[in-house]
């Protein structure tokens, strides 16, 4: 091969850890989460609610890694036991969003006719309200607590799930082999949960990911406004409210936010990592 | 060859082109020397893979990541274009070389007005004032035959149909006046009558203003239209290079002769008995790793021991080179050997309405009107009149084809007799059973006698399913006796496929293959019936004659009744017993093949046939040209009268004012015209 | 476009039923929310609270009551601060739109050069800057960050002002619009203006960082989609220079779905002010919002979401206009 110039590339270990370096990263980061959260009363030193006031507003030490709040509370417990609050909402407010969603998208889509042009009024109606004060007026009426926070959540989750399953079951609902399972005598129920959703469930993977994250910080929002958790349970969000006004004692307030921004951030690699992935485009170059 | 004197335009000295991807270099050009005079006329033929458009864009040093020129040089006009700087390279783009692409659809900016982008491709090079670009830009478009170019210019893309792009890209191309202009496939995406348009276009510009001209393209009648000069790619190198009046007539390398013989030929002798073409086996080689010695061995049905060594291109003749050891010596490679029919039990004559007095399938009236959004909530609603009234039988044992250009409603009316879509009127008959308004569940048993194959083999086999899932789910459906799993394997035997091929998932295939697997899925239940939506379509020519040789094989063997749609009248003609030709949703003309093409008697019939290229440049100068007017019409308001008129070259004012009949012409041949075979 | 404005009309219309019985089928009543338990425990105080405030009225004629008022613009008295909801409104309007608009243009300024330029040189250093401040943005939570900024350069650096629109000693100006810029300017007041300026910086930052983010971020996705066009390569086959490719063909095609996101955006902007007001005690429409939501205050709750609702469509209205002017395939012809 005389006079062909071949420039270096990197190694393929450096090309892997450019392309997914971020989404296993992310991985670990809720990965760690899920197991320090989910063996809360084994990884966290103290009771998170043990009030010892002779104790107070501690700073970081080796005794209180990340110090005491106002009542003497182990800051670091706390984080940890308020993320498994965290977590579980977030992914129950997800997973049953978007399986509602979908499910109603997809059957529009499908069904097309005045099915679909009802089901999608009704989704651009809850499309209309800003997210956050749908559910922070619900989430007052119905009283504060998790369950009712989450129930407020849902209402507003749903929509974006059933706009995006539309889309994608239209776009593979044009595609030849909907029509060759049509010509063969599949019913429509077979075609559309055997043949489009698998089809449909990459970019479905994806949201749900960035949107966990999504759910993550929209419950600590209303737990910071005070909508969320009763008090004295363990939450993020809730905790960051406690601490706002004591600037001195920085700590109180910092970490719990610290604890949200590394959770949302690492849902955030996941799904970026797993739509480069899905996206072909992207992953030959 | 002899260098002519001068020196050349253009001179390609052994480039190397590859993809340096993650898996490995992918070597789409490989090692590609070529000239090209000032004023002459290249073309360059292959299939697709074969490096062709790789290496116009490395001429235009317009490749993208990760696609590098890795070796070899391009001089032109005494530059080396592989070592000039971007800001170098950008003042020879569009200014010394000019460049159309394949898609017109997407090649414009559609945000942009056609006037603006035309003037910036002028000012760019400091040539004109945007005055004078503006000025000449109307000029250019009355030059390229846009009609009312002053207010052409000022529409936005959007407005024109793909013909009218494409010469709005050629009047884009020309407007610097360059030394050379390279088209890549300029009018692969456009219908026949349009591209015979376009031809006529390019080769009319090439002589009156002396422009080079490469031509890209998979077809060789397209090139033997234009061009003084055929270059055939294979694998990523030149295997051989002449005129195309040698070439296309005596060809000295096995490949060429492939292409030339896979491809079936509008004014080929028509032999009913004998469908099957001359095809090669396998595929294309994988571009990360050529075989060693000659790329086209494993192929090749003359390959010899000494073909384990590269050939180089060498001299067969004055002015041509192939590179093949075997025409090496100056001779010529025989004509494929005539198949020999299938033993005469096998083979059911073509069979006429007289036989058997039941059709199969009998459309009458049929129509399908889509309804359209609304321009507003108080307009009228729009309807797209996809299909206006078509009548048609289809007998049992015959291969009726269906042509007409996009648009014609082809697709639609196949659909139609799948009951994919429901019929606006008309009534649709199956084997005696009126299927007009048929049920989801009173179709499916009829389903199992009657089956489609679909034209994208890419979309149409579900990506997340095996080969194996996707046969075995009609099979179960239907509760088809016998073991699923043995009924797989028989199947992919049956299309030319390994019974392992079960386990795997369609994009391990390629697309001639998983087109065999569509035509194993429509096997499946057993079906008498068969519509097949252009089934060659997407496919390379020597994969197309693969896929016909499957189809006329399995017709003998089962018995089967095609539906063939298709846009190529070449392949239809080959492969057909009946004709229709569709127009607008309505039935223009109907006849036996070898009529057809004998004696059309409706004036779109004779431009269709005058507009498919021959892939001869004596016979292609020859012919009789039918001028064909301007571009199809909206069927959202179609012409009045018949359909045809606002293009027909012989349209009187009855045309307009009534609508022909479908009249039955003489030995069995109907057609809609107040003036049949008056042209 | 008139049949778009009356479909508009209809939803906002069938937005406020809908958030009319959510509101009063849900368990929460205001009668415990405005009254001590002792009063509420009295079954007379009780009635005449309900009286007063028409809470005995059965659902139809209060809704009825509600679209009788609606027509007229008139939401009705607030629960909780016995005045005319619209009256809140107005005072509290001015501050957030001041606010959500410097946050708005801030979060543009930055964004869409940022996405551009991060498209343009993919994988470069200034890309991987993008991704980063994009996914900081919209990773932080807002009331956090809020915090954040108060305590850096407020509490530690004191760069800033602290909470609030203007210093506490400072006199407001003349109310006009109540929008604190254009008053002062207006009035010629510059050391008000000065003043109210600098208490806008950090809450329009705060608020601004998710907005950035995905305007950031929406920007290079579309550039990185129109730079892969055919019409890009056929512009570089005509030899055109690469800033002309970039702003002249491929940025008027990418601009349209980053309008659809601004647009939404903004709207998220005005609405979504909740916690930064809360966070620097910012006397906007978003902490009147959740003083109602708590007080289940159903006047000022209908009242809120209704305009909110009715911001969303008319937003949504002006993008699809724009889109018009952007995008000549959507005019017709």
């Amino acid at each position: 091969m005389s006079g062909v110039i071949l420039p270096r590339l990197a190694s393929p270990g450096l090309r892997w850890a450019r392309r997914y370096g971020l989404a296993a990263s992310g991985g670990a980061i809720i990965l760690a989460w899920l197991i320090l959260a989910g063996c809360a009363p084994w990884t966290a030193p103290f009771d998170p609610n043990f009030v010892d006031v002779t104790d107070r507003l501690r700073p970081p030490s080796a005794v209180h890694w990340l110090g005491t709040d106002a009542l003497g509370r182990d800051v670091w417990s706390r984080i940890i036991w308020g993320g498994r609050v965290s977590l579980v909402v977030g992914f129950s407010v997800v997973l049953l969003g978007a399986a509602f969603g979908t499910l109603l998208g997809a059957v529009a889509a499908y069904a097309r006719g005045w099915a679909e042009e009802v089901l999608m009024r009704i989704t651009d109606l809850v499309f209309c309200f800003p997210p956050i004060i749908l559910a922070m007026a619900i989430a007052a009426a119905l009283g504060i607590g998790t369950l009712n926070t989450m129930i407020a959540m849902l209402v507003v989750w749903w929509p974006k799930f059933a706009r995006l399953a539309r889309s994608l079951v239209i776009s593979q609902r044009a595609l030849e082999y909907v029509e060759a399972a049509q010509t063969v005598g599949f019913g429509p129920a077979h075609i559309l949960l055997r043949q489009i959703m698998p089809n449909a469930l990459g970019p479905l993977i994806v949201l749900i990911t960035l949107d966990l994250g999504n759910a993550i910080l929209v419950f600590a929002g209303l737990s910071f406004l005070g909508l969320g958790v009763t008090p004295p349970s363990a939450e993020w969000g809730a905790m960051v409210a406690e601490g706002r006004e004591l600037v001195q004692q920085w700590w109180v307030a910092t970490f719990p936010g610290l604890a949200i921004l590394s959770v949302v951030m690492g849902f955030n690699f996941v799904g970026d990592g797993v739509r480069d992935w899905l996206d072909p485009h992207a992953r030959t170059r | 060859m002899p260098e002519p004197a001068e020196h050349p335009l253009l001179a390609v000295r052994d480039l190397r082109t590859w993809f340096l991807a993650d898996s490995g270099p992918i070597r789409a050009v490989d090692g590609v020397s070529f000239t090209l005079h000032a004023g002459e006329t290249l073309g360059i033929v292959g299939e697709s893979g074969s490096g062709k458009s790789v290496l116009a864009k490395s001429i235009m040093r317009l490749l993208d990541e990760p696609a590098r020129i890795v070796g070899g040089d391009i001089m032109f006009r005494g530059r080396h274009l592989n070592q000039l700087g971007d800001a170098e390279i950008r003042q020879i783009r569009g200014r010394e070389i000019a460049m159309v692409f394949q898609d017109p659809m997407t090649s414009l900016n559609p945000v942009l007005r056609i006037a603006r982008q035309l003037v910036e491709a002028m000012t760019a090079h400091g040539r004109f004032t945007v005055a004078a670009a503006r000025k000449r830009s109307i000029d250019l478009l009355r030059r390229m035959g846009v009609a009312a170019p002053d207010r052409a210019v000022r529409a936005y893309p959007h407005h024109f149909s793909g013909g009218m792009r494409q010469r709005v890209m050629l009047a884009m191309g020309f407007s610097n006046e360059p030394a050379l202009l390279i088209a890549d496939e300029p009018t692969t995406a456009l219908d026949v009558t349009i591209q015979a348009q376009i031809l006529d276009l390019l080769r009319d510009l090439n002589a009156s203003l002396g422009t080079a001209v490469i031509l890209i393209s998979h077809d060789l009648g397209v090139i033997a239209n234009v061009c003084s000069r055929v270059l055939v790619m294979y694998a990523g190198e030149v295997v051989e290079e002449g005129a195309p009046e040698d070439l296309l007539s005596d060809p000295r390398h096995p490949y060429t002769w492939a292409l030339l013989h896979a491809a079936p030929r509008i004014d080929a002798p028509l032999d009913a008995s004998e469908r099957r073409l001359a095809t090669i086996e396998g595929q294309p080689p994988d571009p990360r790793a050529w075989p060693a010695g000659c790329r086209f061995r494993a192929r090749c049905p003359f390959a010899e021991a000494r073909c384990a060594e590269p050939p180089p291109l060498s001299a067969t003749g004055p002015t041509r080179a192939a590179r093949c050891w075997i025409t090496q010596d100056g001779s010529s490679l025989p004509p494929p050997p005539r198949r020999t029919a299938a033993p005469a039990a096998a083979a059911p004559s073509a069979p006429s309405a007289a036989d058997s007095p039941v059709p199969m399938l009998r459309l009458a009236g049929v129509t399908k009107h889509f309804a359209l959004a609304r321009e507003s909530l108080f307009a009228p609603p729009r309807m797209l009149r996809a299909v206006d009234g078509v009548d048609l039988d289809v007998f049992k044992g015959e291969t009726v084809g269906l042509v007409g250009e996009s648009g014609c409603g082809k697709s639609t009316l196949a659909r139609l007799i799948a009951r994919l879509h429901a019929p606006t009127s008309g009534t649709i008959a199956f084997d005696g059973q009126d299927i007009t308004t048929a049920s989801i569940a009173e179709m499916r048993p009829l389903r199992r006698r009657m089956q489609m194959i679909f034209q994208d083999p890419f979309a149409s086999l579900n990506p997340r399913m095996t080969v194996g899932d996707i046969l075995a789910g009609p099979i179960a459906l239907h509760g088809l006796a016998g073991d699923p799993a043995l009924r797989v394997a028989e199947l992919l035997d049956l299309v030319g496929l390994a019974p392992a091929h079960a386990a795997r998932y369609p994009h391990e295939f390629s697309g001639g293959q998983r087109q065999r697997i569509s035509i194993a899925r429509a096997l499946a239940v057993g079906p008498e019936l068969i519509l097949a939506d252009e089934p060659v379509s997407a496919l390379d020519v020597n994969i197309q004659a693969q896929i016909i040789n499957l189809m006329v094989d399995l017709q003998e063997r089962l018995g089967l009744t095609y539906l063939f749609i298709a846009h190529d009248l070449a392949v239809v003609r080959h492969v057909c017993d009946r004709i229709v030709v569709l127009y607008l949703g309505r039935v223009m003309e109907i006849a036996r093949a070898g009529d057809l093409f004998a004696r059309p008697l409706h004036p779109y019939t004779a431009a269709l046939i005058a507009a498919a290229p021959v892939p001869d440049p004596r016979i292609e100068r020859s012919r009789r040209r039918v001028p064909m007017l301007g571009e199809p019409p909206s069927a959202i308001a179609p012409p009045s009268g018949c359909r045809f008129r606002t293009r027909c070259p012989i349209a009187a004012p009855l045309c307009a004012a009534e609508v022909p009949l479908l009249r039955p012409g003489a030995d069995g041949q109907f057609v809609a015209c107040h003036f049949p075979g008056a042209l | 476009m008139a049949s778009r404005l009356v479909t508009a009309c209809i939803m906002v219309v069938l937005a406020s039923f809908v958030v009319f019985l959510i509101a009063n089928t849900v368990p929460g009543d205001p009668v415990l929310a405005q009254l001590g338990d002792l009063a509420a425990a009295n079954p007379a105080v009780v009635a005449a609270f309900r009286h007063r405030w028409g809470l005995d009225l059965p659902l139809w004629e209060r809704y009825w009551i509600f679209l009788e008022g609606l027509t007229r613009g008139d939401f009705g008295e607030s629960i909780a601060s016995h005045r005319p909801v619209m009256q809140d409104i107005a005072e509290y309007g001015p501050a957030t739109v001041e606010l959500a608009s410097v946050a708005f243009v801030l979060s543009l300024a930055l964004g869409l050069p940022l996405g551009i330029l991060a498209a343009v040189r993919r994988d470069s250093w200034i890309d991987n800057l993008a991704r980063m401040i994009s996914l900081v943005g919209v990773s932080a939570p807002t009331f956090w960050l809020a915090f954040v900024m108060l305590a850096v350069f407020y509490g530690a650096l004191d760069w800033a002002p602290g909470p609030g629109r203007l210093d506490v000693a400072a006199f407001p100006p003349e109310r006009l619009t109540g929008l604190l810029l254009l008053d002062t300017a207006w009035l010629g007041d510059w050391a008000t203006f000065r003043d109210a300026a600098a208490h806008l910086v950090l809450p329009a930052v705060v608020l601004a960082s998710s907005t950035l983010g995905l305007i950031t971020r929406t920007t290079r996705a579309a550039m990185l989609d129109a730079l892969s066009q055919d019409y890009v390569r056929v512009a570089r086959a005509k030899g055109l220079l690469a800033r002309t490719i970039v702003t002249g063909h491929a940025l008027p095609n990418a601009m349209l779905p980053v309008v659809t996101l601004g647009g939404l955006a903004y709207a998220n902007l005005l609405a979504g002010a909740v916690m930064t007001e809360t966070v620097f005690s910012w006397p906007g429409l978003g902490r009147y919002t959740f003083r109602s939501a708590v007080a289940i205050d159903f006047p000022a709750i209908m009242a809120i979401t209704v305009i909110v609702a009715a911001l969303f469509v008319l937003v949504n209205l002006l993008v699809d206009m724009s889109y018009a002017l952007l995008d000549p395939r959507t005019v017709k012809t």
